[in-house]
C-alpha cells in the first residue's frame, strides 16, 4: 500500500512514450485484444442486454453487500471453509502467513490473483522465508524478471518472445536459449510440475463468490488454478470483497461477460467451481480451505453511492485494451497494481489524491473505457469526480487528500472566469482588449509550450453572441 | 485480529446501506437459448473442436472398442480410471476379456497421499461427466468419491465419456434444472478443451498445466 509516493508519473510517461519496443508489444497485443471482443460480442443490441444485466446483478449484489457477506460467511462456514477478514492488506498478509506457519508450510504454489498483488504477498511471504512460486505462465514471467504485471490478464504483454527467452535462459537452471513459444510453453510445465506437485499450500484468486450457496467460482485456461486448488493439502482464497454475487444464478451473464471481455473467448479451458474442502471419503482436494476476505478501502468506496460504482468492476481488463493511454505507455508507467482506466479511478480511492490523483489526468475522457465495461462503471464520470475533488470541490463524502492541487492561481482564474462570464459588459470589454493586439494570443508561458506542435488559436473579429444577433440563427 | 476488523468492515457497510435504500431495476431476462437434440451434440462437437478437442460420436456398444483403438493408436501405458463408477465396471470387464497392446489400468480408489507419484506419472485418465453445455461447447465434471478431481487434471491426456441425452443447451438451464443450488458438490467444474495459454506475445500454445489432450467420446444411442 505504502511506497506510492516517489512514483513521478510524468516521467515514467515519457520515458514509456521513447521506449519503442514497449510501445510495439502494446500496440500490437492491443490491437488483437480489441479486435477479439468486437468478435466474440458481435451483436451490439444483445451485447447492451448483457451488459445491462451484468450492471444490474453487480448493482443489485452492491445494494444488499453487508447481507450478502454475511450469508457468504455463513455459506462457506457451514460447508468447512474457514473465513478470515482483512482490513488491510498487512492484515491479509499476516493471516496468510499465520497459516502457512500452522502447517509449518514453507512452499506455496500461487494461481493468478490480483488481489495478492495489491497485497504485494510474494515480497512479504519472501522475507519470511516462504517461497510464493507464481504458476500462471505471464505472472511466473513477470516473477522470474522480478516484475509486477503489466496488465491484468496477460501479465507479460511487455515483453515479446526474445525477451522472454532471454529470461528463462538466464534465470532458470539448465535452460537453452530458445524462442519458440511451444518449447518455452514446455519448459514452464516443466518446471512448475514439480512445484505443484511439492507445494505445501496452494493460492488462488476469486472470480465470483456466490452467497447463495458459499462456492467460489475462479476461470483459466492454463489448469495451473485447478492444481493449486487441487493438489497442495491447503488451500488459500483471497477476495476483494466486492466479489460477492447473490445467486448462482447470476453466474452465466457474468461469466460470458468476463470471459468474452477478458479474452475474447466463449467460455475459458476451466470454468472451477469450489464449495468446500475434501469431504469424508474424498480421495484428493485440500483438506482445508481457507477464504480471506480483504477490504483495504472498499467499504469506504462503498459509503459513497457515485464512487460505489467502481467496486462493481470485475477485473476483466477491457477497458486497459481499449484506452488510448494505457495502449501507448503500457501498464508499468503508472506506478500502481491497476493499470489502465481502472486503475485511473479506483487507486485514488484506495491510496488517497495526494499518492495516486495524478492518474486521473492521464485521460482525455474520450468514453471509450466506458463503452466497452461490461458492468457500465462510469469512469469518466468518476475521473472527473477525481479531478474536481483534487482541486477542493466539496462533496458529501471525500477522498483522502481532498483539495491537494488547490493553489490561489487556479482559484483567481476561475473566479475571475466566472465574473467575465456572469456580466456581460465584462465580458464584452474583455474580448475588446483581447482582439485589439493582432487577433493573436502572445507566445508566453503555457501558450508558448501549447503551441510548439500546435497551431496557435485566433480570436475572432466578432463574438459568436455579436455573429447571432447580427445574422440569425440558420437551422438548415 | 480478525474479529474488530470484521466489525469494523461491517460497521462501515451497514452505515452505507441504510442510506440508500432504493431497489435496483432489474433488466428483462436474457433470451434462452434452445437447440434440438441433434443440434446440440453439433454445437457442442464444433465448439470444442475449434478448441482443439478430439471428439468422437459413438454407441453404447460400441464406445469400448473405440477406446481401446485410440488407447492403442496412441500408444499409451496406463489409464488412470475410477473403479467404483459405470465406466470402471465395463472397462474392467473389457479389459478382463483381453488386455492385449491395452494399458495399465491403474485404478485411483485410495486416497491421493497414498499415490500422489503414480497419478502424476500415469499417461491418460479416463472420467465420466454429469453432461454437457451444448451454447459454450464444453463438458460438466462433479468430483465425486468414484471419481476424484485429479483424474481430469494431471495425466497428459484426458478421456471424458459424455452421453449425448445430458447436453443441456446452457450453463443456466443446467443449474435450474438439476437444482445445483441446493447441492453443490466439493468441486464442479467444466471443461471446454485441453489446458492452453497465449501469455506469450498472445501465440496460442496447448498443454501448459492442465492436460495437452482432451478426447471426448459422446455415446448417442
Amino acid at each position: 500500500m505504502a511506497n506510492h509516493q516517489t512514483v513521478d508519473f510524468e516521467k515514467n510517461i515519457s520515458r514509456a512514450l521513447n521506449d519503442a519496443q514497449l510501445r510495439k508489444n502494446f500496440k500490437f497485443a492491443m490491437g488483437n485484444f480489441v479486435v477479439r471482443r468486437r468478435t466474440i460480442f458481435p451483436d451490439a443490441i444483445e451485447t447492451e442486454k448483457l451488459r445491462a444485466a451484468g450492471n444490474a446483478i453487480k448493482k443489485r449484489a452492491l445494494s444488499k453487500l453487508p447481507q450478502l457477506l454475511e450469508q457468504l460467511e455463513k455459506k462457506c462456514t457451514q460447508n468447512g471453509i474457514r473465513v478470515h477478514w482483512a482490513e488491510t492488506t498487512d492484515e491479509a498478509n499476516q493471516l496468510v502467513l499465520k497459516i502457512m506457519q500452522d502447517h509449518n508450510a514453507t512452499r506455496m504454489v500461487k494461481g493468478k490473483s490480483m488481489v495478492s498483488e495489491e497485497m504485494h504477498l510474494n515480497k512479504f511471504l519472501q522475507a519470511h522465508g516462504v517461497e510464493a512460486l507464481e504458476s500462471d505462465l505471464g505472472e511466473f514471467i513477470v516473477q522470474l524478471n522480478n516484475e509486477t504485471p503489466s496488465h491484468i490478464i496477460v501479465p507479460a504483454i511487455h515483453k515479446n518472445k526474445d525477451q522472454i527467452a532471454r529470461i528463462f535462459n538466464e534465470k532458470l537452471p539448465d535452460t537453452p536459449y530458445t524462442e519458440d513459444v511451444q518449447e518455452l510453453n514446455a519448459i514452464a510445465r516443466k518446471t512448475l510440475r514439480q512445484k505443484f506437485y511439492e507445494a505445501d499450500v496452494g493460492l488462488s484468486g476469486v472470480n465470483f463468490a456466490v452467497a447463495e450457496t458459499g462456492t467460489l467460482f475462479l476461470v483459466e485456461n492454463e489448469g495451473n488454478g485447478r492444481m493449486c486448488t487441487t493438489v497442495p493439502p491447503v488451500h488459500i482464497a483471497l477476495m476483494g470483497l466486492e466479489k460477492v454475487v447473490e445467486k448462482l444464478e447470476d453466474i452465466p451473464p457474468m461469466m460470458r461477460l468476463l470471459i468474452g471481455s477478458a479474452t475474447g473467448q466463449l467460455i475459458t479451458t476451466y470454468m472451477n467451481m469450489i464449495t468446500s474442502p475434501r469431504k469424508a471419503g474424498e480421495k484428493d482436494g485440500p483438506r482445508e480451505v481457507h477464504l480471506i476476505i480483504l477490504d483495504n478501502g472498499r467499504s469506504k468506496i462503498y459509503t459513497d453511492e457515485q464512487r460505489r460504482q467502481t467496486l462493481q468492476c470485475i477485473r476483466c481488463g477491457t477497458c486497459l485494451n481499449h484506452c488510448p493511454v494505457y495502449t501507448r505507455i503500457g501498464g508499468h508507467a503508472y506506478g500502481f497494481i491497476y493499470p489502465g482506466p481502472i486503475g485511473k479511478i479506483l487507486n485514488p480511492q484506495v491510496e488517497g489524491l495526494e499518492a495516486a490523483g495524478v492518474l486521473a489526468t492521464a485521460s482525455s475522457l474520450c468514453n471509450a473505457c466506458q463503452e466497452v465495461c461490461p458492468v457500465k462503471i462510469p469512469i469518466p464520470e468518476l475521473l472527473r469526480r477525481i479531478r474536481n475533488e483534487s482541486y477542493g470541490n466539496d462533496s458529501p463524502n471525500t477522498m483522502q487528500g481532498q483539495g491537494y492541487k488547490r493553489n490561489w492561481l487556479e482559484v483567481i482564474t476561475w473566479k475571475a472566469w466566472s465574473i467575465v462570464n456572469t456580466h456581460s459588459w465584462v465580458n464584452a470589454a474583455g474580448l475588446k482588449i483581447l482582439t485589439t493586439p493582432g487577433l493573436k494570443p502572445p507566445r508566453i508561458g503555457p501558450v508558448k509550450t501549447w503551441t510548439r506542435y500546435r497551431t496557435a488559436p485566433e480570436f475572432a473579429r466578432q463574438s459568436l453572441h455579436e455573429l447571432v444577433k447580427q445574422n440569425g440563427v440558420d437551422n438548415e | 485480529m480478525s474479529e474488530p476488523s470484521r466489525e469494523r468492515i461491517f460497521a462501515r457497510l451497514k452505515s452505507a446501506v441504510s442510506t440508500s435504500a432504493a431497489p435496483v431495476a432489474q433488466p428483462e431476462p436474457l433470451p434462452k437459448v434452445e437447440f434440438d437434440y441433434q443440434e446440440k451434440i453439433e454445437k457442442l462437437k464444433t465448439l470444442m473442436q475449434a478448441m482443439r478437442t478430439e471428439v468422437h460420436i459413438t454407441r453404447e456398444q460400441d464406445w469400448l472398442s473405440l477406446l481401446q483403438d485410440i488407447l492403442k493408436q496412441r500408444q499409451i501405458k496406463s489409464l488412470l480410471y475410477g473403479p467404483r463408477t459405470p465406466i470402471g465396471a465395463a472397462l474392467q470387464q473389457k479389459w478382463q476379456d483381453s488386455a492385449d497392446g491395452l494399458p495399465e489400468l491403474v485404478p485411483y480408489d485410495v486416497e491421493v497421499e497414498e499415490i500422489k507419484e503414480r497419478v502424476f506419472n500415469v499417461d491418460a485418465g479416463i472420467t465420466s461427466t454429469m453432461g454437457g453445455i451444448a451454447e459454450t461447447g464444453a463438458l460438466i465434471l462433479w468430483s465425486s468419491k468414484e471419481e476424484p478431481r485429479l483424474m481430469s487434471l494431471v495425466p497428459p491426456t484426458h478421456i471424458a465419456v459424455l452421453r449425448a441425452d445430458k447436453i443441456y443447451n446452457s450453463l443456466l438451464e443446467v443449474m435450474q434444472k438439476e437444482n445445483w443450488s441446493a447441492n453443490m458438490p466439493t468441486n464442479a467444474f467444466l471443461i471446454s478443451g485441453p489446458s492452453k495459454t497465449a501469455d506469450i506475445e498472445l501465440v496460442l500454445a496447448f498443454g501448459v498445466h492442465g492436460p495437452k489432450e482432451l478426447i471426448v467420446l459422446v455415446i448417442d444411442n
